[in-house]
């Protein structure tokens, strides 16, 4: 593999230039940049896609270690990836590590990002690049590979969903019990959850309507952008919430429950992107550390008389987490499915199973 | 939110560790200090025992009440008799606190007295150390242990193997040295071990082989809630099958994909809440390098070598945070105390990586393996913090202060390279750096070595610098280069190695070109949320400064660097009390240091704190960034001494004493010199000009004469020659430590009294001093030998002869500031034989005997502040201190457990006494002396010391012991009216051997003192001294320490040695 060292650079939407070395394609594009502090799991975080539209800084510096592993299946679903493509627009770090060594790996990380056509950029100060960030918020940006300058492009302004979501429903084959899934960009690892507990899994696209399919439950995935761009999800999620089929919503799933309950969601600052985050379930001393990847939240304040706040933030007290006090319905803002992450709520999946008569 | 602490507890007796010792360093003063100031913000009073005195834990702003006494539960249960604490914490202390605890549960010492354990309960704590207890445990949750079967027969030992599968680890139970140990591939081969194996012993084990598996390490910490977080993962660069305090360590770990590690965390997260730990523990896994498969090593249910580490790498304050759990807190009820805008309840994530190289001292002693296996021969270590991996590997190498450059420019020869990487010393890095220049591929070595390809990629990015360097010189080296050189961690004296020119031109260049690291925060978040802390590195990967700097008023301190033989908690002790001296007198300090078993790299001690290399080139970096008043050098032992000069030299302020003076104490010619000048008198010697002049020299004097280099610590290298064959020999050995400096030799008088004085001087002027006398003649290091303070046995006109000396040095050297002088002594001669302007080894230890904090008033005066003048009756005690050393004999196997000119000992403690003999008693059970019941084995050397100890000989005959004896001893004694057993030489292979005699346990004590020349009784006295070791049997070897020894027992037994506290003794 050949790397440039023609420099290339990450120009943000209030001037700032940081330069860096290009990896993976040559190509030059434009995103909102946020930041990640997880220090492992790159291959599960670039084919997130809750990422969509996004250009990913890594804050831990030491990225490409161990590879990209192969493309094998199980259960139909891509077993080391979270998706069937790398959902980033560009991937920003400090130190790239081509030469990589793990037993499972097939290519370097170059490698990966040219066949998908994603640019890299490494080299750069990605602790000053955090903090900007933080300061100002997360900002518009984008990764020039070449003396070629390309325009600003708000990913927010778009229906990220569509880009992510299935185009037809797909059936993931267990046991008797089904669960539908709403797929706004969901992680194969909310699926293994299911399979793993012997819960068929009907994945259906995100505006597609599942109040007519026969379920034992429903969960609203995860998935990029702001949530109330998806009017048609909401819309039926308003109606399943009339039913008593237990309903899971995890991270923008969890903010489609809220608009659908009639609450409201903003733009955080800066986002919480993770495997670090505390969580503290509310009305108790329990705090889980729990993986996460969100530009939006729930405003608690909002949430109608029969909801309540499930899960608070320790560090900044945003919401994540909503319950309602009587029927089976969740939402988490984090992830109890990790992949990458801490897999400390992962128990919540049981608890929702166990919601299921 | 409602604290739901433990109100009821009021008083806590926290158990300290006792002397550095390999294994047990000075991580848990730091452990021990962070437990006392979270208590201390309960208003929970705390009672300490420990003592080493030399440690912060031991200051008299920390802990209430301390004693000065031996960690054993004899003692203690006379502390919590006495003082009643409601609590006792046993996390803190290492292994000695852990055991002793476990021990007083045991026997029903805690229920009598009314005493709660305090964080990890026993039960758990039991079921971490009995391996039995352990494995149930971890079976009762299904997770896996490696598997081991005691097997009595060869045809068990193949039934077995079948069961766990090829390859096995046949091993020898209770072997020493691995001896008869193997890997069997087969069956023909494990038959063949086995048959081997069983002539020697009649169990073996069974194991399943997991040598080159990936060692693995997190830090675990639960509440009484149940909240679990895993504050660190830490990856061994070594494999199994080498101690993690051997290994080089990595944070986070860098090989895993996030599916093993986070697959590893929450097998940690299990195992900690079956066990029911609360607090911090460690946990150690072997990971398949292959696929997922793991087995759970051990558990640690205490703070550990690991996780001072994990707290230094993280800045996550581990025994902060555990003592307020202990305490009955969660963890969301505290503050993340480096943000203090978050909960301590979180994992920190790292943007930086953090590497752990451990230093040995194995060339300080003789006959000493250099191999590294299952066992720690290491002393101390460093770790470095980088944005690249290659960055902290070279800076680690280069804070180790072995002489290493980095991990290429240096001087090194392997003779048998694939041996080398096969069977790992503590040369291990660089024996893989020469092969990769030597052409081996990677696969080849990690083959070999087992080390995982990752870790050898980046050594090869680094050898492949190296190789574009050579080919550049200072005008051609492109900017490029020399940045990317910079961001893989070479110095600029690598590169001016490289490209043929001197440092100072590389530095000059690349600030020209714009080429200088940059400071950054270690925050626990990863710039996540802002930091309030100033916890910061230099790196060259990054473009900006986390932090204003430049502010007014700094003073910066250098700290002592990786503990080692001769460097360890004292020095940083007497930093950790300078930086507080400093803020007290209002100055903003920083501190510079690189070891992270240390107090004064706790980022809450100062107000800045680089953790960096303590190197001529990163602490012009900081002064360049920070533009401080001056740096004090006199604080952290030799490796700030050394750097005064250079750094005076390019318009550096050293603060105190001139660095020129200080070059004419350390540069031993000018030393000696400027004696001659002041007519004070010294043993005559000469600067090796030739192995011929100095044989000439040696037969004018007379033999035996000592040989040493100038400007090093703890005797490196020094040696006494007898005969000219000997001084050829050491000469040699000199020359090649220490290049740039002479080596000296002079008249080694026999017979001497050894004195130190510890002083502070103020522009000349003898301002305070301590005078101490050493039990041991002249011929021990001083850093071995036993101090007594105040000088039982010294004439007055000795000590007014040393103070005349001291005022004249003083002066004439201009000293302000710290320093310290040794003296020989025979009759009322005194005769100086070292100076060193900076604060010794006995600071803290006269200090505290005295009660006056040398360290603060030097600090004051370096900084040209008013002192008060010391009232003179301070000086004049109604008690005895006594500092004994602590030596690792029985972890250096082989090694010779007798003292030299060169030091051997890793610690020491220091108690304090009504009068010498109950504070000798009390120092030596301190360092884990056993008193003896009944038997003596005496072999007393050569007649002249036969005779010297006679008169002892008889009392312990009136005392009633029973005396052994090797055939001359025993003839002398007889000869002289008293009665021994006679044992046979070791080579003589002979029963009743002394040898036997000793493995069983039928020898109390065993009193061998050395006969020096003769080749055959010289093997002879090493096999006893070291079956005594080898078998926990207590051991002297020094005439004096012997006779004095014998005194002090006829006088006291440890039933009249008194419980008081520190302040008890005024």
């Amino acid at each position: 593999m050949d790397i440039t060292t023609s420099k290339s650079r990450l120009i943000l939407e209030d001037g700032s230039i940081f330069y860096g070395y290009s990896f993976g394609s040559k190509k030059s594009v434009s995103g909102e940049v946020v930041f990640n502090t997880g220090m492992v799991g790159y291959p599960e975080s670039l084919t997130d896609a809750s990422y969509r539209g996004q250009i990913l800084v890594l804050t831990y510096p030491l990225i490409g270690n161990y590879g990209i592993p192969g493309y094998d299946k199980e259960d139909n679903l891509l077993r080391y990836f979270e998706s069937d493509r790398i959902q980033v627009k560009g991937l920003v770090i400090a130190d790239y590590s081509d030469r990589y060594s793990h037993w499972n790996a097939k290519k370097s990380l170059s490698e990966w990002l040219i066949e998908h056509d994603i640019p890299g950029l490494f080299g750069v100060d990605t602790r000053e690049l955090t903090k900007k960030l933080r300061k100002k918020g997360t900002m518009l940006g984008k990764v020039l590979c070449n003396s070629n300058n390309i325009s600003l492009d708000n990913p927010n302004k778009k229906n990220l969903m569509k880009e992510v979501s299935i185009k037809k429903p797909i059936i993931y084959k267990k046991g008797n019990k089904k669960i539908i899934l709403v797929d706004c960009g969901t992680k194969n690892n909310i699926i293994r959850a299911f399979l793993r507990r012997n819960f068929s899994v009907i994945r259906v696209p995100w505006d597609y309507n599942f109040l007519d399919e026969k379920a034992d439950g429903i969960i609203i995935s995860n998935g990029p952008g702001n949530p109330k761009k998806c009017r048609q999800t909401i819309k039926n999620v308003k109606e399943a919430l009339s039913k008593d089929t237990p309903i899971l919503g995890i991270c923008l799933g969890s903010q489609i429950l809220a608009l659908s309950t009639g609450a409201n969601t903003y733009k955080l600052k800066y986002g919480h992107r993770g495997h670090n985050q505390p969580c503290i379930e509310t009305g108790t001393k329990r705090c889980y550390i729990t993986s996460q990847n969100h530009g939006y939240a729930v405003e608690a304040e909002t949430l109608p008389e029969d909801w309540r706040e499930w899960f608070y933030n320790s560090n900044d007290g945003t919401n994540e987490g909503i319950i309602h006090i009587s029927k089976p319905f969740f939402g988490t803002q984090f992830h109890p499915e990790a992949s990458p992450g801490p897999d400390d709520t992962e128990f919540l999946f049981d608890m929702f199973v166990r919601s299921i008569k | 939110m409602i604290n739901r602490r433990n109100r009821k507890i009021k008083k806590i007796l926290l158990l300290g560790s006792g002397a550095i010792r390999i294994g047990q360093a000075g991580e848990f003063d730091y452990s021990g200090s962070q437990a006392i100031k979270a208590l201390k913000e309960e208003g929970i009073k705390t009672i300490l025992v420990n003592p080493n005195i030399a440690t912060i834990q031991t200051s008299d702003y920390l802990a209430d009440k301390v004693y000065f006494l031996p960690i054993d539960t004899f003692f203690v249960e006379k502390v919590i008799k006495k003082e009643k604490p409601d609590g006792i914490l046993l996390g803190f202390g290492g292994q000695t606190a852990l055991n002793v605890g476990v021990d007083l549960a045991k026997k029903g010492i805690l229920k009598k007295y009314n005493v709660e354990v305090l964080g990890t309960p026993i039960d758990s704590i039991l079921s971490t150390e009995d391996r039995d207890l352990f494995v149930k445990k971890i079976k009762e949750i299904n997770l896996k242990v490696p598997i081991s079967k005691a097997v009595i027969s060869v045809d068990e030992a193949v039934k077995v193997a079948k069961k766990i599968g090829y390859p096995v680890m046949c091993r020898i139970a209770y072997a020493l040295g691995g001896l008869g140990s193997g890997v069997a591939y087969n069956k023909k081969q494990l038959i063949e071990l086995t048959k081997k194996a069983f002539s020697y012993t009649n169990q073996i084990l069974i194991e399943e082989y997991l040598s080159g598996w990936k060692e693995l390490e997190y830090e675990v910490v639960r509440d009484r809630y149940n909240n679990c977080i895993v504050v660190c993962s830490m990856e061994n660069f070594d494999p199994m099958g080498i101690h993690t305090g051997e290994s080089i360590v990595v944070a986070p770990v860098q090989t895993l994909t996030s599916s093993e590690n986070f697959k590893l965390r929450s097998i940690a997260i299990q195992v900690i809440r079956h066990l029911k730990v609360i607090g911090e523990c460690n946990i150690q896994f072997a990971l398949d390098p292959k696929s997922e498969d793991y087995r759970i090593i051990e558990v640690n249910a205490r703070l550990s070598r690991s996780s001072a580490l994990a707290s230094k790498a993280t800045g996550y304050p581990l025994a902060f945070i555990a003592s307020k759990l202990a305490l009955g807190y969660s963890l969301i009820e505290i503050e993340n105390i480096i943000t203090k805008e978050t909960s301590a309840c979180f994992e920190p994530a790292l943007d930086y990586v953090v590497l752990k190289f451990p230093r040995w001292d194995l060339q300080k002693f003789r006959k000493v393996s250099s191999s590294l296996g299952s066992e720690m021969k290491s002393v101390g270590e460093v770790m470095a913090i980088g944005r690249t991996y290659e960055e902290a590997l070279q800076k680690a190498i280069r804070m180790l202060d072995v002489g290493m450059k980095g991990l290429v420019c240096n001087d090194l020869i392997f003779n048998d390279l694939e041996k080398e990487l096969k069977e790992p010393t503590d040369k291990r890095m660089f024996a893989i750096t020469e092969a990769i220049k030597k052409g081996y591929s990677i696969e080849k070595i990690n083959e070999l070595t087992k080390v995982d390809s990752w870790f050898l990629y980046k050594i090869k990015n680094i050898v492949e610098i190296e190789k574009k360097l050579q080919s550049n010189s200072l005008i051609k080296i492109s900017s490029s280069l020399l940045k990317d050189a910079k961001q893989k961690g070479f110095s600029d004296l690598q590169i001016a190695i490289l490209t043929n020119c001197k440092e100072l031109d590389i530095r000059s260049k690349r600030k020209k070109l714009g080429i200088v690291p940059c400071v950054k925060q270690i925050d626990t978040l990863a710039a996540e949320y802002p930091a309030k802390t100033n916890y910061l590195y230099l790196t060259y990967n990054g473009n900006f400064d986390d932090i204003f700097s430049k502010e007014k008023n700094q003073v910066i301190v250098l700290g002592g660097g990786a503990y080692r033989i001769g460097s360890s908690v004292e020095f940083d002790w007497c930093c950790v009390n300078s930086i507080s001296t400093l803020r007290n007198l209002k100055y903003k300090t920083i501190m510079i240091n690189c070891n992270p078993e240390t107090v004064s790299t706790d980022y809450d001690i100062c107000d800045k704190l680089y953790f960096d290399e303590l190197t001529f080139e990163r602490v012009l970096d900081i002064c360049d960034k920070e533009n401080p008043l001056g740096v004090i050098i006199s604080m952290g032992g030799q490796i700030p001494n050394n750097l005064a000069l250079p750094l005076h030299n390019s318009n550096v302020k050293i603060l105190g004493t001139s660095p020129i003076n200080i070059d004419n104490a350390e540069d031993r010619h000018k030393f000696s010199k400027l004696l001659d000048e002041l007519n004070i008198d010294q043993p005559e010697w000469k600067e090796l000009s030739s192995i011929e002049a100095a044989e000439e020299f040696a037969k004018k004097v007379g033999y035996p004469v000592l040989v040493r280099p100038s400007y090093v610590l703890s005797g490196a290298a020094m040696s006494i020659a007898l005969s000219s064959h000997e001084l050829k020999k050491y000469l040699k050995k000199a020359s090649e430590i220490n290049k740039e400096h002479p080596v000296v030799i002079s008249k080694f008088i026999t017979g001497a009294k050894e004195i130190e004085i510890d002083a502070v001087a103020k522009k000349g002027i003898l301002y305070c001093y301590a005078i101490s006398e050493h039990v041991e003649n002249a011929g021990v290091h001083s850093g071995d030998a036993t101090m007594v303070l105040p000088p039982q046995r010294t004439y007055l006109e000795t000590m007014r002869r040393i103070k005349i000396i001291a005022k004249k040095t003083a002066k004439s050297l201009d000293i302000t500031g710290p320093f310290n002088i040794q003296f020989i002594a025979k009759d009322n001669d005194v005769k100086v034989i070292e100076c060193n302007l900076r604060a010794s080894r006995s600071f803290p230890f006269v200090s505290k005997v005295f009660k006056i904090n040398f360290v603060d008033l030097a600090t004051k005066i370096i900084m040209g502040k008013r002192v008060n003048n010391i009232d003179r009756s301070s000086f004049d005690l109604d008690y005895v201190g006594i500092k004994a050393p602590q030596f690792s004999f029985t972890r250096l196997k082989g090694s010779d457990p007798v003292l030299g000119v060169e030091m051997a000992s890793t610690g020491e403690v220091a108690c304090l006494g009504d009068d010498f003999n109950e504070a000798f008693i009390k120092s030596l059970i301190s360092v884990g002396f056993k008193l003896p019941q009944k038997t003596i084995l005496l072999s007393t050397g050569p007649i002249d010391s036969k005779m010297e100890f006679l008169e002892s000989s008889k009392k312990l005959s009136e005392l009633g012991f029973k005396f052994y004896a090797t055939k001359g001893t025993a003839d002398f004694l007889k000869e002289n009216g008293l009665d021994a057993d006679i044992l046979h030489w070791p080579l003589d292979k002979i029963e009743p051997n002394t040898l036997s005699y000793i493995s069983n346990k039928k020898i109390d004590l065993v009193i061998n003192i050395p006969k020096n020349i003769e080749k055959e009784e010289l093997d002879n006295d090493y096999l006893i001294r070291r079956k005594a070791v080898d078998f926990d049997v207590p051991l002297i070897t020094n005439l004096q320490l012997a006779k004095r020894f014998v005194e002090s027992i006829s006088k006291v037994s440890s039933d009249d040695i008194k419980v008081k506290s520190w302040d008890e003794y005024n």
